[in-house]
């Protein structure tokens, strides 16, 4: 299963602009990545910076007013230029994704096991019923405590926690071999968000899929990528091993964002957050995005988008001052 | 496979005691209903109306078509006639049993229809949007220029009396509302979390339109279409009180009020029978409407 020549998904200078009679956004500026069968990769960012739309092109899942452009390649498909039927076959079965909300992304009347059930049966053209064994199997596998009651179960029965088991179950009903999640534990306690994130870990681990998490929650990000993209306004700003990125972050802005961060030995002490706000993504200034609320800016960086070095080892940064 | 060892996460200890029933959304709005005394009462209200209407022919002890010029307007009680006789000696609690036939049949059949018409439109609309959304929406919207009964009165006095045409026209005045009511339901369930879901999953636009948004917009069209009824019936007997429905001799509501209506003065009791029908008959299925919004508000 595994490719050895071609990654598994490449993503070329991924354009999203959102048009309309009296609106023209650039949402993604020129995204490229590439991942590897096994490999887990985090898309990290805050609200805005075009991470879920980047996630969400990678199948097309784009409102009819967005408008796509570069590469978008995944398990040697050209997922941009995909005819319709070819796409539904794509979605479910190659790629498929977890949702935020397990509330609302589960439909309210109907079973759990029936929404899994539809999906295989669809995908793998077997009978309902091997669909429903299909479904036992899975919640079993998402570890769910008494599956075959659950299996009869409406979404609201269940906890949050085993809503949002129940939705990776249904996305991994027909063995994807990419897995897209979109910020998976937002929605969840704390508690439940790291069963939810350990399970998508072994999850991944065990079956091999690549995986995309788009999370604005660092914990989230180290838990379980092996590698890291910072994303502002639109474009990739820091990219490297998560551990990499995570303890010698080198853009202005991962290091902003990792210092406004909370955690437990830091009590007392006042936070120290990124001044101002994120671009306004209809007018982007024609230098660095970040140049505004940068601590280290100069004239220079107005002139025009750095691009990305590489700053270390696989580790890349967009910024006039790396390396 | 994945083995699930490796120290399970969730306690996976067998749930003791009585098993909880997982109840649907249909199994829950059935229980909450059954434990409504209004809509019991209402509904067995409209039960006997139904069923005396069903059968008719063998419950009266009249032909409700005999007139006798020497029992004209017999009053309420009379031994032979128990609610009297009207303005053609013809008794009136066979006649009122006969119309029932009638004005149930009017306050259904169009609703029915409506609903279907109205919800396939509102659902094609508003899962479309843009253009087609536009062109059906704006269509429907012309007919709500008009209030509903001066449409009514209007598109029967085109079409001419009679039943059939009492029934299209008052499937034309409930189809627009009908069809905005799943309009609107549509366009929130089309953005919902489910229906991305489901396209996630490869589902196709058909598949999304029939398993997703039909489930999900079947109530709240029930809803509101249950509570046209009572206003179908209403109308039609007011088509008919103008000699714009059914026509004599057969027996409906609406017209025994407008033949019974020169009599007013002579025997007002007799008169106003067939309004005390079409009032409990629409308050009744109004009560039970209520109830149908109550037991479905899913709020668990």
């Amino acid at each position: 299963m595994v490719e050895t020549q071609t990654p598994l998904v490449a993503i070329e200078d991924l354009t999203v602009r959102f048009v309309s009679r009296d609106l023209d956004i650039s949402v993604v500026n020129g995204v490229s990545f590439t991942l590897a069968a096994g490999e887990a990769m985090c898309i990290l960012g805050e609200s805005g910076s075009g991470k879920s739309v980047t996630l969400r092109a990678l199948m097309r899942l784009l409102p009819p007013a967005a408008r796509v452009g570069g590469k978008i390649s995944i398990g040697g498909l050209d997922v941009t230029t995909l005819a319709d039927g070819d796409l539904r076959r794509l979605r479910g079965s190659l790629v498929s994704m977890i949702f935020q909300e397990p509330m609302t992304a589960l439909d309210p009347v109907f079973t759990i096991g029936t929404q899994i059930a539809e999906s295989v049966v669809f995908h793998d053209g077997v009978s309902y019923s091997a669909g429903r064994k299909r479904a036992l199997e899975l919640l079993e596998l998402v570890q769910i405590p008494s599956a075959p009651r659950r299996l009869d179960a409406y979404p609201h029965e269940l906890s949050g926690g085993l809503r949002q088991r129940a939705m990776i179950a249904m996305a991994l009903a027909c063995r994807p071999r990419v897995l897209l999640a979109d910020e998976p534990t937002t929605a969840l306690d704390a508690t439940v968000q790291i069963q939810i994130l350990l399970l998508m870990r072994q999850l991944q681990r065990d079956l091999g899929m690549a995986t995309i998490i788009v999370t604005h929650d660092l914990g989230v990000a180290c838990e379980v990528a092996d590698k890291m993209a910072v994303m502002y306004a639109g474009r990739f700003v820091e990219t490297g091993s998560s551990v990499d990125v995570m303890e010698t972050p080198r853009h202005p802005y991962t290091r902003g964002l990792f210092q406004s961060t909370v955690h437990g030995g830091m009590r007392g002490a006042p936070l120290d957050p990124i001044p101002g706000s994120p671009p306004d993504l209809a007018e982007l200034p024609p230098g660095c995005a970040f140049a505004p609320r940068c601590p280290a800016y100069e004239p220079a960086c107005d002139g025009r988008v750095p691009d990305m070095v590489e700053v270390a080892r696989a580790q890349f940064a967009r910024c006039i001052r790396c390396p | 496979m994945v083995a699930t060892t490796g120290g399970s996460i969730v306690s996976d200890a067998p749930l003791k005691g009585r098993r909880p029933v997982s109840r649907s959304f249909w199994a829950t709005a059935r229980r909450r209903l059954s434990q409504d005394k209004v809509a019991l009462v209402c509904g067995s209200i409209l039960l006997i109306i139904l069923l005396a209407a069903i059968f008719a022919p063998l419950i009266t002890p009249h032909d409700p078509y005999r007139t006798s010029m020497a029992r004209r307007l017999l009053p309420i009680g009379d031994a032979r006639h128990w609610l009297g006789t009207d303005e053609l000696g013809r008794d009136l609690l066979t006649r009122l049993i006969y119309g029932g036939r009638m004005s149930l049949f009017m306050g259904f059949a169009p609703v029915v229809l409506a609903t279907l018409i109205g919800g396939f439109l509102g659902i094609v609309a508003g899962y479309c949007g843009g253009a087609i959304n536009m062109l059906i929406m704006r269509v429907t919207d012309v007919f709500y220029a008009f209030p509903s009964v001066l449409l009514a009165v209007a598109i029967s006095g085109v079409l001419g009396a009679g039943l059939v045409n009492s029934l299209v026209s008052l499937t034309l005045v409930f189809t627009p509302p009908i069809a905005r009511v799943a309009e609107s339901v549509t366009t929130q369930i089309r953005n919902q979390d489910y229906v991305e879901a489901a396209r996630a999953t490869g589902a196709s636009a058909w598949r999304i339109v029939f398993g997703h948004v039909l489930a999900n917009v079947t109530g709240p069209i029930l809803i509101y279409a249950s509570s046209m009824i009572s206003v179908a019936i209403v109308i039609a007997s007011g088509l008919s009180f103008l000699g714009l429905g059914v026509s004599p001799p057969n027996a409906e509501w609406g017209l025994m009020l407008n033949t019974l209506r020169q009599s007013i003065y002579v025997a007002p009791m007799n008169a106003i029978l067939p309004g005390v029908m079409i009032f409990i008959t629409s308050m009744s299925m109004n009560l039970i409407s209520d109830s149908l919004r109550a037991s479905m508000d899913v709020k668990v």
